[in-house]
């Protein structure tokens, strides 16, 4: 009576259980990638344009050279904050898309906090003016948890709502209580000491500090998210309140307090936009980065460290737009032709997930 | 201490023949000619190249830049003014080899020209907006129109045209530039009839379609008749004011082909002239001045030849003004003068004429202007 | 011109409710139309677009705006037909796939509406409806684009058509349960693909509007985000297309309530009375909604009411 016949009939790898989900998790979205930019491919040439081209412009002005690198990752930090304003709340199921507006408050809060610290010293004023945009970004975005939890009130359209409010409100304070009026024909915030400012990282390349924090900010949601007990808590309540609210989970204080993040760090795009780039709050602050920080998420599954190689993708994509128009007469929409094919591509592949056989254990457990 | 340079006409004739010259040789050149050792220069729009309006302007002088022989022209437009400018920038100077670039939108200058200019010092920054001080770059330099003049005319015809003696101006935003157009429209009107009001009324952006249209909309119903602005794209007020019976002044480029009947005039740039005079100077190895400025009288503006409505007194009244504002001297802002607030701008026998830099940081409306500065 | 003084500011308020909610009317009855299905469409707003730039180029190429406003519907319906297939994939988030054709949406009438900025169309002829005045700004606030009137009577053909049809209780069992759907032999999957159409068609129109009556021009600034202002109006408005109407109305002339304003004299702080149409949805949207139960009139099947 050997132990052969009580043993189990197959041994799948107990690895492959392991990394299966995981090259599921990672085959899935590069399949759907490639798929879309076939589809825009297609587009292109029916326009007479050469995709070969297209991609190869992409190539040299987002990831050649030096100064393309530059570019492409200069560009990253508000997308890797605005990406987990999005992503960190639809983790718990909401789907909050007003990130700009907590962009450009947290800004504004910067630069009026940081124009009347002018003369501090950088290591007193500079954290002031970094908790001040994260708590007023943390402050808008949560209070749309906070209706929700209380009032019932859907926070897509919520956050939306009170994006386009911030942003008129952000307008007429800088034209108006908060105006340098040395700033005639662009209203903006008093100028920033020098030594307020935040500057570029010793590595090389042109790249302000804003990035490093925002890859900071990436891994500390991830172990946040998927390495602690409330990240857990709240990935419950993402997937089925009603079961997390039988178990007691303080489905309140999740929701508030994640969106609340999310806010926190659009918030911090905007500290960075103002010390790093501006020097000061006007209406530049308003650039998008909001919006495209939706893309960011969506195409990372919301997951906080695969939101880094996506923002510096389309970081890429989009610094690349530049060169396309010149040398390909394309109008600048082209990218955002692309990038919507492409995150159309990537939502239907999430169909794919768990029904492709492939990476299924038993498809290979019946092989063994 | 800045040294003010305004084109002479000679000068400026000059380098029209030249330009002439030159469109003619080329014209005869196969093609757009790629040829090495050609200048490449750079422009940057911050809206799309056919807005009818500000981008358009420019555009149109880029295209005689492009007709020059020796010269390509490489564009970009829809560029925000964020850190994005910077990478156009560096993009055209790394990969297209840029040498000469014109980025033309006001907020392009502080802080990233500031920024990029000392990074490459053999590279010419032209900036639109007149902001160059001399403790700035000096491979960077500024360049402007006295555009107010063109508004002042433009209330001229529109002083003539307005029956209910009130006329409507659609602001973006409460700027010296726009607030020195908006007391020029009418004072231009008040040199007709001094009991013409203006209304203005402000969108808050430069360019937003609807808030223009309703802002239009809101001027005709208080009864303006002769309607004028200052946003990025004029085309929405001039097809709005046309469709409530208002006549139009242009603004920025020629809206005429919008609504031949109600147009009467424009206050149009005219960059062809100073963009090919500096992109001939470059090539030559001339220096260009850091900060120059220029008028109807430099060829700087132009004004859009009077539309159908334009009744002959009328004309013989612009035409002399006019002739006036040519020969130089010509003071819009002239004593005795109040703001619409009751403060005194100017004492009799005070004038401010196009140049003077007080009128840079102007913060007032002037007497007759329905409308607050905040 | 008569002058008005005051009464400009109630008379722009008219005039511009008319005037702006169009837009809101076609795309919030198409919304509504999505929803009752079950279905919730974000990407209007790129339809909104795409619809202004098709409306446009075609009333050019043909020199009829009205044929325009025909192929803007097509192309709505094309879009709606899109969104509800791969919507039907399982596992597929329709918030999402919203936000992503709102970006193609936008992406392509940027891209094929580029030769078309500089072109003018024919306008759409408007009804005047205040011939009985002899006050200008009266007879121009209501100076009514027939689409507005045909937007009236499409929200009350919707009412009664929810009410007392059989397509209403078709696609309204749909939108309460799937299950109870499938039971009785209904296809929901089909149902939610026509529903989504159509909405897609109405939203096409309302931006053929936009483009070809008011403002009346073609340019990438059209839209200031109507197609998602009118997912918000659906959903404070119950459901319901005749509330679609008045809350269109009111959003109208909520957004001519900044410009009227300063043309007699209100000029402080503008930029806050141009966040007035946003604050008001915003608001009533916080006094009508309750955390307990289900939004009352709410479809069952609607993702962000469960």
């Amino acid at each position: 009576m050997s132990d052969a016949a009580t043993a189990p009939l197959s041994s799948p790898k107990p690895a492959m259980a392991k990394w299966l989900p995981r090259l599921e998790a990672v085959a899935i979205p590069l399949a759907a990638l490639i798929c879309g930019l076939a589809v825009f491919s297609l587009f292109l040439l029916t326009q007479g344009k050469s995709p070969i081209e297209f991609y190869a412009l992409i190539y040299k002005a987002g990831f050649s050279t030096a100064f393309s690198w530059q570019n492409t990752l200069s560009r990253v930090a508000p997308l890797l904050f605005a990406g987990l304003c999005v992503a960190l709340p639809a983790r718990l199921g909401l789907v909050v898309i007003g990130g700009e507006g907590a962009i450009a408050l947290g800004g504004l809060a910067a630069a009026v906090l940081g124009a009347g610290l002018t003369g501090t010293s950088p290591v007193v004023g500079l954290p002031v003016m970094f908790a001040g945009a994260a708590l007023v970004g943390g402050a808008w975005i949560g209070s749309v948890g906070w209706l929700r939890i209380r009032r019932g009130v859907n926070e897509t359209i919520a956050s939306l709502l009170m994006a386009y409010i911030a942003i008129a409100l952000m307008n007429h304070l800088v034209e108006g209580p908060f105006r340098d009026p040395a700033s005639l024909n662009k209203p903006s915030t008093a100028p920033l000491a020098d030594a307020l400012r935040v500057g570029d990282m010793p590595v090389g390349v042109e790249v302000h500090w804003g990035f490093a924090f925002g890859v900071l900010a990436c891994v500390i949601s991830w172990l946040l998210m998927d390495r602690t007990t409330l990240g857990f808590a709240a990935r419950i309540a993402g997937d089925n309140i009603r079961a997390a609210q039988v178990q007691g989970l303080p489905v309140g204080k999740l929701v508030i307090g994640f969106t609340a993040l999310g806010g926190a760090f659009a918030g911090l795009a905007g500290f960075f936009e103002v010390t790093a780039i501006h020097g000061s709050a006007n209406a530049s602050l308003v650039a998008g980065y909001g919006y495209t920080g939706i893309l960011v998420a969506f195409l990372a599954r919301h997951n906080p460290l695969a939101i880094i190689p996506v923002a510096v993708l389309l970081a890429g994509f989009e610094a690349s737009s530049g060169l396309i128009q010149r040398r390909m007469d394309l109008p600048d929409a082209t990218i955002l032709v692309m990038e919507g094919i492409v995150f159309v591509v990537i939502l239907l592949s999430e169909t794919l997930y768990g029904r492709l056989p492939i990476f299924a254990l038993r498809f290979w457990e019946a092989r063994t | 201490m800045k040294r003010n340079h305004t084109l002479t006409r000679r000068h400026f004739l000059n380098s029209v023949a030249a330009f002439g010259g030159a469109a003619v040789a080329s014209s005869l050149l196969p093609g757009g000619a790629h040829a090495a050792g050609d200048l490449t220069v750079g422009f940057i729009y911050v809206g799309p190249k056919d807005d009818f309006g500000y981008n358009q302007a420019h555009a149109e002088g880029a295209a005689a830049v492009k007709a020059m022989s020796g010269v390509t022209v490489i564009e970009e437009e829809n560029v925000p003014e964020t850190n994005d400018v910077q990478n156009t920038m560096q993009s055209m100077i790394n990969f297209d080899g840029a040498a000469l670039l014109f980025p033309t939108s006001f907020g392009y200058y502080n802080p990233h020209i500031l920024e990029l200019a000392p990074k490459f010092p053999d590279v010419r920054f032209e900036h639109c907006g007149g902001l160059w001080g001399t403790d700035d770059p000096k491979n960077a330099g500024s360049y402007f129109g006295y555009i107010g003049m063109g508004q002042y005319l433009n209330g001229i015809a529109a002083g003539h045209a307005t029956k209910s003696k009130k006329i409507g101006f659609v602001a973006a935003k409460p700027i010296p530039q726009v607030l020195n157009n908006i007391n020029s429209f009418l004072l231009g009107a008040r040199a007709v009839d001094p009991s013409i009001t203006c209304q203005v009324i402000f969108t808050g952006e430069w360019s937003l379609a609807v808030k223009e249209a309703e802002a239009t909309n809101a001027l005709a119903d208080q009864g303006c008749d002769v309607i004028t602005c200052h946003v990025d794209g004029p085309k929405v007020v001039a097809e709005t004011a046309a469709a409530r019976g208002a006549y139009i002044c242009g603004y920025h480029a020629d809206q005429s082909p919008l609504a031949p009947e109600m147009y009467l005039t424009g206050a149009e740039w005219n960059w062809a002239g100073v963009y090919t005079d500096m992109v001939t100077k470059f090539m030559a190895g001339e220096p260009i001045d850091n900060f120059v400025r220029g008028g109807l009288a430099d060829g700087f503006i132009k004004m859009s030849p009077l539309g159908p409505a334009v009744s002959d007194t009328a004309r013989n009244q612009f035409e002399a003004t006019k002739a006036e504002i040519m020969k130089g001297g010509f003071a819009a802002i002239k004593g005795p003068l109040k703001d619409n607030k009751g403060n005194v701008i100017a004492s009799e026998g005070e004038a401010f004429v196009e140049s003077d830099v007080s009128l840079e940081s102007m913060g007032y409306l002037v007497e007759g202007v329905i409308g607050s500065t905040s | 011109m008569t002058d008005i003084g005051l009464w400009g500011v109630p008379l722009a308020i008219l005039g511009g409710a008319i005037r702006v909610s169009t837009p809101f009317l076609f795309v919030s009855l198409g919304e509504c139309l999505t929803e009752r299905s079950g279905r919730i469409n974000l990407g209007l707003e790129g339809t909104l677009v795409f619809g202004a730039m098709t409306g446009y180029a075609v009333a050019y190429q043909s020199g009829s705006p009205w044929l325009g406003v025909l192929a803007a519907a097509l192309a709505g319906a094309l879009f709606g037909l899109f969104h509800g297939w791969i919507c039907k994939f399982r596992g597929v988030n329709d918030i999402a796939i919203g936000i992503a054709m709102m970006l193609l949406g936008m992406g392509l009438a940027f891209y094929f509406g580029k030769p078309y900025i500089q072109l003018v169309a024919p306008d759409l002829p408007a009804i005047p409806l205040g011939w009985w005045s002899s006050v200008p700004q009266i007879q121009a606030a209501l100076q009514v684009n027939a689409l507005f009137i045909i937007g009236g009577l499409l929200a009350l053909a919707l009412h009664w058509m929810f009410r007392a049809t059989r397509i209403g209780l078709t696609i309204r069992v749909v939108g309460d349960s799937t299950d109870a759907a499938r039971a009785i032999g209904l296809n929901p999957d089909t149902v939610r693909l026509l529903a989504t159409a159509a909405g897609g068609a109405l939203a096409g129109i309302g931006g053929a509007y936009l483009s070809l009556y008011y403002p009346g021009s073609w340019n990438e600034g059209i839209s200031s985000g109507q197609g998602l202002m009118a997912v918000a109006l659906v959903i404070f408005a119950r459901w319901n297309p005749i509330n679609c109407f008045w809350a269109a109305l009111l959003f109208g002339g909520a957004g001519a309530l900044g410009p009227a304003l300063q043309s007699v004299g209100v000029t402080q702080g503008y930029y806050l009375f141009f966040a007035a149409p946003y604050v008001l949805t915003l608001a009533l949207l916080i006094l009508t909604s309750s955390p307990d139960k289900a939004l009352h009139g709410a479809p069952g099947e609607l993702s962000i009411t469960k």
